[in-house]
């Protein structure tokens, strides 16, 4: 019977039912808009770092970001790197942000990623045309094909300019966003200290792989040690390192959690007001439960039922927005992203806000004088 | 047939407000109520019959005196002890009826079941059973918009004793309803306390539910002036020649 009646008092005032959803609907809407974008932002600066094939990466001291390290690590270091116990193999990776000169004029800006398909060390994913061989041309280079318009070409076999020289596309990637808003563009080590116009050894992270048996943290370690004038770091920490560059130094990821947080207090306080005004309205129906027997315990778990009732509603509303908007912004530079976990959360957090929002009804019928009910 | 009293109130008294404000609405009023009977409480307005009721009912703490209901002491009870008296001793009748108006006649009778435990085909059937008692069988899942006066009534009966109370006490019951109505809702009191073996006590001061009284108790200022008992053997409910008329209090 709670249930019963929780929902026939929501149904009751059928306005005041929308008025509710509405406030949870927006609610809902609302953070997993952001936390999509804060996920997808996360998803989008971690990238390359994940996907490197890497124990450790080597950087240049200070380097806050996977595009901010510089071209200043060279043979020396990564010698040095070999040399140090339980290091199998050094790969060396070039990321710089290069002039993209359109074939029809204009320019922007491209973050290059030199890499040979032979060390695999950090080669591009989700191809959709052409292949890692084809990147292996002298001229060729692979980028996504979200970006095609914003680096005036069409497709494969247009050329362009990056840095100082010539470009072919030779192979299109499929997902492979920036945060940056400057599109990857992969191509082979040596291209791309020709393009950047740096030296023959010079990189701007080194890849290491443990030897089997090692001990990570020992060797990283040892190589911090060997190499003063570089940070080592295991792929974690310099995933949050990249995340605390973007998402908190520039103040983006502040804004998206800002938003959530907004979402949910804005969800939460039309969903009190709701919840209030409905209780207060019933009021004398609870107080003929309290004359008739009921224990506050029970009249809570209407309430709360109410709460949850609304919460359930509102979070399949919501969500079913939510997905909309997922869908529609999955070929945009900034895709959302919505994971399981992330729709469990969103579910508890709605759950959370309407039990927080009944407190205020709650409040409310514990003050109830059952003897109201001879009053009427 | 026992006359052990249910309930005993003895010397309650009521204050309410304070300071200069202060009214005491009952003043230390005595009062047995017994299986099989049906008491009416009148009194013109104002004279406290509804705040006794209310401390009868242990819906309102006295400011003194005692309350024992089925030799369970009350006084000192929290108000989660006192729910605990009222869902095991007590059926409520109101004057509004105080119908859930979201609820149908069945569901109406049913949550009075379920604050107290009986849930799922126990409390349906036992619903429907007490519902066909009122002569509602037909009304069963018809919402509290869709009843007459006289049928609202007769369902806040059936919600009252579906839980099969030794007491159960009712405000008003005849007040918003038509002579025909009314007369059939105290016919239907009147039956539950003499076939149930339930103790009724009825607030009124409908001069047509005299007929149906086995006890008349008068209150006037907060204070019971004088009971009236209908004599030993006379069961017709249109008898309304009570006698024994007795003044408690000059």
């Amino acid at each position: 019977m709670v249930f019963t009646l929780a929902l026939r008092n929501l149904l009751h005032d059928r306005v005041r039912l929308a008025v509710t959803l509405i406030g949870i609907l927006f609610s809902i809407v609302l953070v997993a808009v952001q936390l999509g974008l804060y996920l997808g932002s996360s998803r989008m600066i971690t990238a390359n770092i994940a996907r490197s094939n890497a124990d450790l990466i080597v950087t240049t001291f200070g380097a806050k970001s996977f595009e901010d390290g510089g071209l200043l690590l060279g043979d020396r270091e990564r010698h040095q790197a070999l040399a140090t116990p339980g290091v199998e193999s050094v790969v060396p990776l070039v990321v710089a942000f290069a002039e993209w000169r359109k074939p029809e004029g204009g320019s922007s800006r491209v973050v290059l990623i030199g890499s040979d398909a032979d060390d695999q060390g950090l080669l591009p994913w989700g191809l959709i045309q052409g292949t890692v061989e084809d990147i292996k041309a002298p001229d060729a280079i692979a980028v996504d094909s979200t970006y095609l318009s914003e680096l005036g070409i069409n497709g494969v076999g247009d050329t362009a300019q990056a840095g100082g020289g010539r470009v072919k596309i030779r192979a299109l990637t499929e997902g492979i966003r920036s945060f940056t808003q400057s599109p990857y563009a992969y191509t082979t080590l040596n291209r791309a200290r020709q393009l950047l116009g740096a030296d023959d050894d010079k990189s701007t992270f080194l890849l290491v792989k443990l030897a089997p048996g090692a001990n990570i943290t020992a060797v990283q370690k040892d190589l911090a040690h060997r190499l003063d004038s570089a940070d080592v770091l295991t792929k974690d920490e310099f995933e949050s390192r990249s995340l605390k560059q973007w998402l908190f130094r520039t103040g983006a990821g502040l804004a998206l959690i800002g938003g959530a947080i907004l979402g949910s207090l804005v969800g939460t306080v039309i969903v009190a007001q709701t919840l209030y005004s409905s209780t207060k309205d019933h009021i004398h129906e609870f107080a003929t439960l309290r004359a008739l027997g009921s224990s506050r315990g029970y009249i809570y778990k209407v309430i709360l039922a109410q709460a949850g009732l609304s919460a359930i509603m509102g979070y399949v509303l919501g969500m079913a927005i939510a997905l909309l908007i997922l869908y529609f912004s999955r070929n945009s530079s900034l895709p959302l992203v919505m994971t399981p976990g992330l729709a469990f959360w969103l579910f508890a957090l709605t759950l959370f806000m309407c039990a927080i929002s009944a407190l205020s009804a709650i409040v409310k019928v514990t003050k109830i004088d059952p003897a109201t009910v001879f009053a009427r | 047939m026992t006359t052990t009293p249910v309930m005993q109130a003895e010397n309650i008294v009521k204050e309410l407000g304070a300071g200069a404000g202060l009214v005491v609405a009952v003043k230390g009023v005595s009062l047995e109520l017994v299986p099989g009977e049906l008491t009416l409480l009148m009194g013109p307005s104002g004279s406290g019959k509804t705040t006794l009721l209310s401390i009868l009912g242990c819906i309102m703490k006295p400011t003194s005196g005692s309350i024992r209901i089925a030799d369970t002491k009350i006084d000192g009870l929290s108000a989660e002890e006192l729910a605990k008296v009222r869902r095991e001793h007590l059926g409520f009748i109101f004057q509004s009826y105080n119908l859930f108006p979201t609820l149908n006649a069945i569901e109406n009778v049913r949550i009075a079941l379920d604050v107290r435990g009986v849930k799922g085909f126990a409390a349906t059937s036992r619903s429907e059973e007490v519902l066909r008692e009122v002569g509602l069988g037909h009304r069963l899942t018809n919402y509290p918009r869709n009843l007459s006066g006289g049928e609202q009534q007769r369902v806040a009966v059936a919600r009252a004793i579906a839980s099969s109370p030794s007491i159960v006490l009712a405000d008003e019951p005849t007040a918003a309803l038509d002579s025909e109505n009314g007369h059939a809702v105290m016919a239907l009191l009147s039956r539950i306390a003499k076939e149930q073996h339930r103790s009724v006590l009825a607030v009124t001061h409908d001069p047509r539910t005299l007929g149906y009284a086995d006890r008349v108790v008068r209150i006037e200022d907060g204070r019971i002036v004088g009971e009236e008992r209908r004599p030993e053997g006379i069961d017709s409910p249109e008898i309304t020649d009570l006698t024994k008329r007795r003044k408690l209090h000059a």
